[in-house]
């Protein structure tokens, strides 16, 4: 087995709202190996945007994690306090988040907003090796260093979340959490941004988890993928074995219900219903009410999430749909 | 049924003016849609494709005409005779309103959230004055039962904030589909949907085509939507109709460079399909007073001196109908 650079145990976390405690995360567990990008996939609320908070520790007031354990090269970063924690994030684990307008501030030049981020997380440094630190990591990400002393506002879209990935990479990471960071970008220069991604982390050896609702953009950038779907995680595996056989059903039905403008045009098979509420989750299997192959057991007793095959994880009573 | 013409647009322009200052008046000019030729036949489903800004959306809003074009006309061939949709005003643009109805993008912002969904479905029958109120409440339950809200009874009252935005979207589309007009624009409708429900308003999308006649103007940003919901597909690019085919052939076909660069950067989901890449320079601009050359020229990567001194190329047929708006193909 590969060196593990993170391992999520049994992780479950809530939030508190007025209707009652929604668990966005139940019982998670999975790995991240050194240098090695996994994709988690699911739909809007199905808690993938909450595990990359918990794992930052980043979460608001009313979200709590209950159990579990977040080994970062086997320290556990449950207990730690508000202040241990700031010298993991950034040094450590970094994350670019969808809104790159937001994860920028308007009134510093690109250039200060990361020097900021490697003055508290490399003191070590001097300013000229900071400064031409900023040019490598401008370079590392495709834009032009003369752009560095510019306010957010004058860069576009695409710029904008270049500069953000720069800022995440500047403190040299073990892991970086990406949450939909081209989702709201055009093709043309999504595409440019994904390769470009992927390219660096492969140079720099990094673990990434790549968090997005596209699995065409999943399938372009992850060694191996996670399914999420209510809160559980249903399904993980290589990427090839979870689009050319999954044997979760959420998965089989994710699979054929996208549509892709290469191959032959097959029929797009539709999943009956909608997503569950999380305030009141079905019992069971929180994909019953959804599934084909559903039988009595599906609607007692949630399925554990154990080894299919060799490194294939599936939570299912049912998988591939088999009795 | 293919031949009949339903919309005949000639030479659509609109422009917006750049606002420079208070006192200032403006030379500069926003070329959101130039000089846009398209014909939509009875029946069909025209998908209008191509990246933010490129005027799809602008196109889609002339055509219901909640907005006026600076230039151009836009026939529509009526039940009752061919009208010009840039020149209506009064009744005739009341009438036509119960031909062509729109479907917005955000089924969270479409609604009114005050209004429970009988009132939103049943609002445009009000509107336009069709039957008494059993009627009126009949036909919506009916059509909300048609775009799959069943039971009807249990929808009926309730507000759409009650409602997911699958659900949200089909009460959108019932609303749209409630006056039955014989053309719908379609902007971008899936495209905050998750992709487990997208599906099922697509396949609803077509089914209502097939049933009751609906012809679709499909806008997206998303090639493989369009490949599902369109017979033909429309490419835009600052303004302008790059290329237009049959969507098998364009997808399998692509001739115009900017089409090309499109659909190599479409990701694919399948991690064992390696996709052509085509470098194009630069990125996406603003049409701000335009140079009369190829709006394409700037990131071409086969462009040449002829593109640079000619104005921006025609769209000709380059056999089988599928057209194409460039010099060096």
């Amino acid at each position: 087995m590969r060196d593990k650079v993170l391992e999520v145990k049994n992780l479950t976390m809530h939030y508190t709202t007025r209707k009652g405690p929604v668990y966005a995360v139940d019982d998670v567990s999975f790995y991240v190996g050194r240098g090695e990008s996994v994709g988690l996939v699911g739909e809007s609320g199905c808690g993938k945007t909450s595990i990359a908070i918990s794992l930052l520790k980043l979460l608001p007031d009313n979200a709590e994690i209950l159990s579990g354990q977040i080994l970062l090269d086997g320290v556990d970063l449950v207990p730690l306090s508000e202040d241990e924690m700031r010298r993991f994030r950034w040094r450590r684990i970094s994350m670019v988040f969808q809104a790159a307008m937001n994860a920028l501030n308007p009134v510093y030049t690109v250039e200060e907003q990361i020097i900021e981020a490697m003055q508290q997380h490399m003191p070590h440094l001097s300013d000229e090796e900071m400064h031409a630190r900023v040019d490598q990591l401008f370079e590392l990400v495709g834009l032009d260093p003369a752009f560095k002393n510019q306010y957010p506002h004058q860069y576009s879209g695409g710029m904008r979340q270049r500069a953000v990935i720069a800022m995440a990479l500047s403190c040299e990471p073990d892991l970086i959490i990406a949450d939909e960071p081209t989702t709201a970008l055009d093709v043309i220069v999504q595409d440019q941004l994904l390769k470009r991604i992927r390219e660096i982390q492969e140079q720099l050896n990094m673990a990434m988890i790549y968090i997005s609702h596209d699995i065409a953009v999943i399938a372009e950038v992850s060694d191996r993928v996670g399914v999420m779907y209510a809160g559980h995680l249903v399904e993980m595996a290589s990427t090839e074995a979870i689009f050319h056989h999954p044997v979760h059903p959420y998965t089989m039905g994710l699979m054929s219900a996208f549509p892709s403008i290469v191959g032959p045009k097959r029929e797009l098979t539709t999943l009956p219903g909608e997503p569950p509420d999380l305030l009141n989750p079905p019992p069971g299997c929180r994909f019953h009410p959804r599934c084909h192959y559903a039988t009595s057991i599906c609607r007692e007793k949630t399925p554990e999430f154990v080894e299919y095959e060799e490194d294939h994880y599936v939570a299912c009573w049912h998988p591939g749909g088999e009795g | 049924m293919r031949d009949e013409i339903l919309v005949d647009i000639q030479h659509l322009s609109k422009l917006y003016p750049v606002e420079t200052g208070f006192f200032t008046r403006t030379n500069l000019f926003v070329h959101a849609v130039s000089d846009l030729n398209l014909q939509i036949y009875r029946g069909e489903s025209v998908g209008l494709v191509g990246e933010s800004g490129c005027g799809k959306t602008t196109t889609g809003k002339l055509l219901v005409r909640l907005i006026d074009p600076t230039e151009g006309k836009i026939a529509f061939h009526a039940e009752d005779g061919v009208v010009d949709v840039a020149t209506l005003r009064g009744k005739a643009l009341k009438r036509f309103r119960r031909n062509v109805q729109m479907i917005f993008q955000d089924p969270y912002e479409s609604l009114n959230p005050r209004m429970t969904i009988y009132d939103t479905v049943a609002e445009p029958l009000d509107v336009q004055g069709i039957g008494t109120l059993p009627e009126r409440e009949e036909r919506v339950a009916e059509l909300l039962e048609t775009v799959g809200l069943t039971p009807a009874s249990s929808f009926m009252f309730r507000y759409p904030h009650e409602l997911s935005g699958g659900q949200r979207q089909r009460v959108a589309i019932a609303r749209a589909l409630v006056v039955e007009p014989t053309f719908v624009v379609a902007d971008e409708p899936t495209s905050m949907l998750d992709v487990s429900v997208r599906t099922g308003v697509m396949q609803l999308m077509q089914e209502l085509a097939d049933k009751l006649g609906v012809t679709y103007l499909y806008i997206t940003h998303d090639l493989a939507v369009a490949r599902y919901m369109c017979q033909r597909i429309a490419v835009m690019y600052l303004g302008k109709m790059v290329e237009l085919a049959e969507t098998e052939e364009l997808l399998h076909h692509p001739q115009h460079p900017y089409t090309r660069a499109l659909l190599s950067a479409v990701p694919v989901p399948d991690p064992t399909y390696k996709r052509k890449p085509m470098e194009i320079k630069g990125g996406i601009s603003k049409p701000i007073n335009p140079p009369p050359r190829c709006r394409f020229y700037e990131r071409c990567p086969i462009a040449d001196d002829f593109c640079r001194d000619n104005d921006h190329p025609p769209l000709e047929d380059k056999g089988g109908n599928h057209f194409v708006a460039c010099y060096k193909v």
